[in-house]
């Protein structure tokens, strides 16, 4: 009789439980590598966190500047314990860490962004920056006078070699002769260096500067020499009205948004997903008033086309010295492109 | 391409490049001539360029926040002087925790401001010095705090050999006991050589925060204020030398990113060495010349309070 009594109020407390956790807010959590600030990677990271606080009956927090490695593990750790319903870590580092939390909880939803590994409840996504940075790339071969266009990188990793790439087959789309000269800064965030390696390339001669850095250093150094520069990750216009022509940006609200409401409907599985411009995840900011309409038209044209199912590296393309990389009418895999560790022809500088 | 349209650009990028190190270097020249040695510049730069970002920040006055930037060096500094001069702490040691604490102590202050601007200085050309041909563009189209820079080193040097002051000041540095026998204090002008040190440092934090770019960052300085503590020993403690050494540095960063801008092919790993290289190198040179007579006697020494 004790038992059965002690079974009732069990099952009745489970009850009332698991009524309660269908009322209750879900809980979202975000892992950021850097602070938010006005503008940059971990910034689109955060607007796209916001349409998700917008959601009704969804709560967010995150977690700044979080240093890849054991310490990312212990926030997405301290996520998951704290009951949270979905997790994004928005760095490659957070990787290892997050596949090892992900296998003790089981029931929470983990997203690793820009990486590869993937578990049954953890998905890897990243978006196809190249598809902008190659509509980038057509205003910039557009734009040019002295046909040399600068590049001021971080790492010679694949998604950079990648975007470099995209961007200078978009200018020579429009502008055959161009030329792209890359600076590897080695820094995701040092504006006195990447602003210094802008400055160099403006030196030898170029007259847009294009990036792929966290900081808008690049923009001041453009601005300050009078010439145009193409922004990354957020609208950068505001640090160099002058000169801000356009950028590749992220928006990552649409495929936030559509995680969250998955999961809250159970409808949820791990994916490894790269959505691009047809998504919508990745876009170009607003462009400048030193933009002309032409231009624009052909950039708008171009992306209905990319949308439409039109893929950038499409061959035959050639790498640096000429050799054909990838044959004509053949299309290059997603596997390819993942690990692209060559320039096209008319990239000027190493790979190294 | 005309050589001298690479070269001149380099050299005035140099210059740019070289002035946070050469605030830096002058201020620990004094700090050293006075007989301390202050391996916390590193620290102590980082908290100014932080304190210049935030108060031109808030202010809107670049001035202001390159004023703000030197009192936080000092205000830095004055850790070790407290440590140093009133406790006989050793002065290693506590020139290592300066760097750590102040590095600490900015990046959790700052980490608010990273990615947000500030009002800064931009380049202004000095009438008719900058149409000078070669050295115009090289050396007079630069900002107002490398102005500034260029009055520092003939003042200093004014001062150590011209002024009673600085003789005093050089005095405690060489000769402690025979200072004080001379009816000077020694520890007051070690202070002097320690604030006004960390004045000097927290203004080569602000070049970096308010003129070589208009951002706050961590780890704004990268490790300048450690060329500038080598710098001081390739300087032989002379702010003359000072100056060419910072311009050296400055041209060795400043060449590593046009080499490979002009389509080198070396490894761009190689390229970004060449400044530590450089730092290295400079050490090995500088030690092999006999330097004790440059030296400040008794730097490093502490001084036991008068009374």
């Amino acid at each position: 009789m004790r038992l059965l009594k002690a079974l009732i109020v069990a099952m009745l407390s489970l009850g009332f439980c698991t009524a309660s956790f269908a009322a209750k807010e879900m809980k979202v959590g975000f892992v950021y590598v850097s602070p938010i600030g006005d503008a940059g990677y971990s910034y689109a990271h955060d607007v796209g966190r916001q349409a998700v606080e917008a959601m009704d009956g969804v709560t967010t927090s995150y977690v700044e500047s979080v240093p890849e490695g054991p310490d990312s593990e212990r926030v997405i750790l301290n996520m998951a314990r704290k009951g949270y319903d979905v997790i994004f870590a928005t760095s490659f580092g957070y990787m290892d860490p997050m596949l090892k939390v992900a296998k003790q909880f089981p029931k929470v939803a983990f997203l690793h962004c820009s990486g590869f590994k993937m578990a049954d409840n953890m998905s890897n996504y990243f978006g196809r920056i190249y598809q902008a940075r190659y509509l980038s790339g057509i205003v910039a071969g557009s734009m040019t006078k002295s046909n040399v266009i600068g590049y001021a990188a971080a790492f010679p990793i694949p998604e950079v070699i990648r975007g470099i790439n995209a961007f200078t087959l978009g200018a020579q789309s429009v502008n055959p002769d161009v030329t792209v000269r890359v600076v590897w800064t080695k820094t995701w965030y040092d504006p006195a260096t990447e602003k210094e390696a802008a400055k160099s390339l403006l030196d030898v001669g170029a007259d847009v500067i294009a990036q792929h850095q966290d900081s808008p250093g690049p923009q001041e150094a453009a601005q300050e020499k009078g010439v145009y520069s193409i922004g990354y990750n957020s609208d950068m216009s505001a640090f160099a009205p002058k000169s801000h022509m356009t950028a590749p940006v992220w928006n990552w609200g649409p495929y936030y948004t559509k995680v969250v409401e998955q999961v809250r409907k159970g409808t949820w599985k791990a994916e490894s997903a790269w959505p691009g411009l047809k998504e919508g995840i990745v876009d170009l900011a607003p462009f400048g008033a030193m933009v002309p309409q032409n231009v624009q038209d052909k950039v708008n044209k171009e992306k209905a086309d990319i949308i439409g199912g039109k893929k950038i590296f499409t061959g035959p393309i050639k790498g640096q010295k000429g050799a054909v990389k990838i044959a004509g009418g053949v299309a290059a895999t997603d596997i390819e492109l993942l690990g692209m560790t060559w320039f096209v022809k008319g990239v000027v500088g190493t790979t190294e | 391409m005309e050589i001298i349209t690479i070269i001149i650009p380099l050299l005035a990028a140099a210059v740019q490049s070289g002035t946070p190190i050469l605030y830096a270097t002058l201020g620990e020249i004094i700090t050293e001539k006075s007989g301390v040695l202050n391996l916390g510049v590193e620290g102590a730069m980082i908290i100014g360029a932080l304190a210049g970002f935030i108060v031109s920040r808030y202010t809107g006055s670049p001035v202001l926040g390159f004023f703000a930037a030197g009192i936080a060096g000092s205000f830095a500094t004055s850790i070790h002087g407290v440590v140093c001069l009133w406790f006989q702490g050793n002065q290693v040691v506590s020139g290592l925790a300066l760097t750590i604490l102040g590095a600490g102590l900015a990046n959790y202050l700052g980490t608010s401001y990273v990615g947000l601007s500030a009002p800064g200085f931009s380049p202004v050309a000095v009438p008719l010095l900058s149409s000078i041909p070669v050295l115009g563009p090289i050396f007079f189209k630069h900002d107002i705090l490398v102005y500034i820079s260029y009055c520092i080193p003939p003042v200093m040097c004014l001062f150590f050999t011209s002024t009673r002051f600085g003789l005093g000041l050089r005095a405690a540095g060489e000769y402690p006991a025979a200072a004080t026998a001379a009816g000077l204090n020694v520890l007051a002008y070690r202070w002097f050589g320690i604030l006004a040190g960390g004045f000097l440092m927290g203004l080569g934090g602000a070049y970096l925060s308010l003129a070589y770019t208009h951002l706050w960052t961590t780890n704004l300085t990268g490790g300048r204020g450690w060329i500038a503590v080598a710098l001081v020993i390739f300087a032989f403690w002379r702010p003359g030398r000072a100056v060419l050494g910072a311009y050296l540095f400055g041209s060795v960063m400043a060449l590593q990113l046009r080499l490979q801008a002009l389509g080198t092919q070396l490894p761009s790993s190689i390229l970004l060495m060449l400044p530590y290289v450089l730092t290295v190198f400079v050490l090995v040179m500088s030690s092999w010349r006999k330097k004790t007579n440059e030296e400040p006697a008794a730097l490093g020494v502490n001084v036991e309070p008068a009374d």
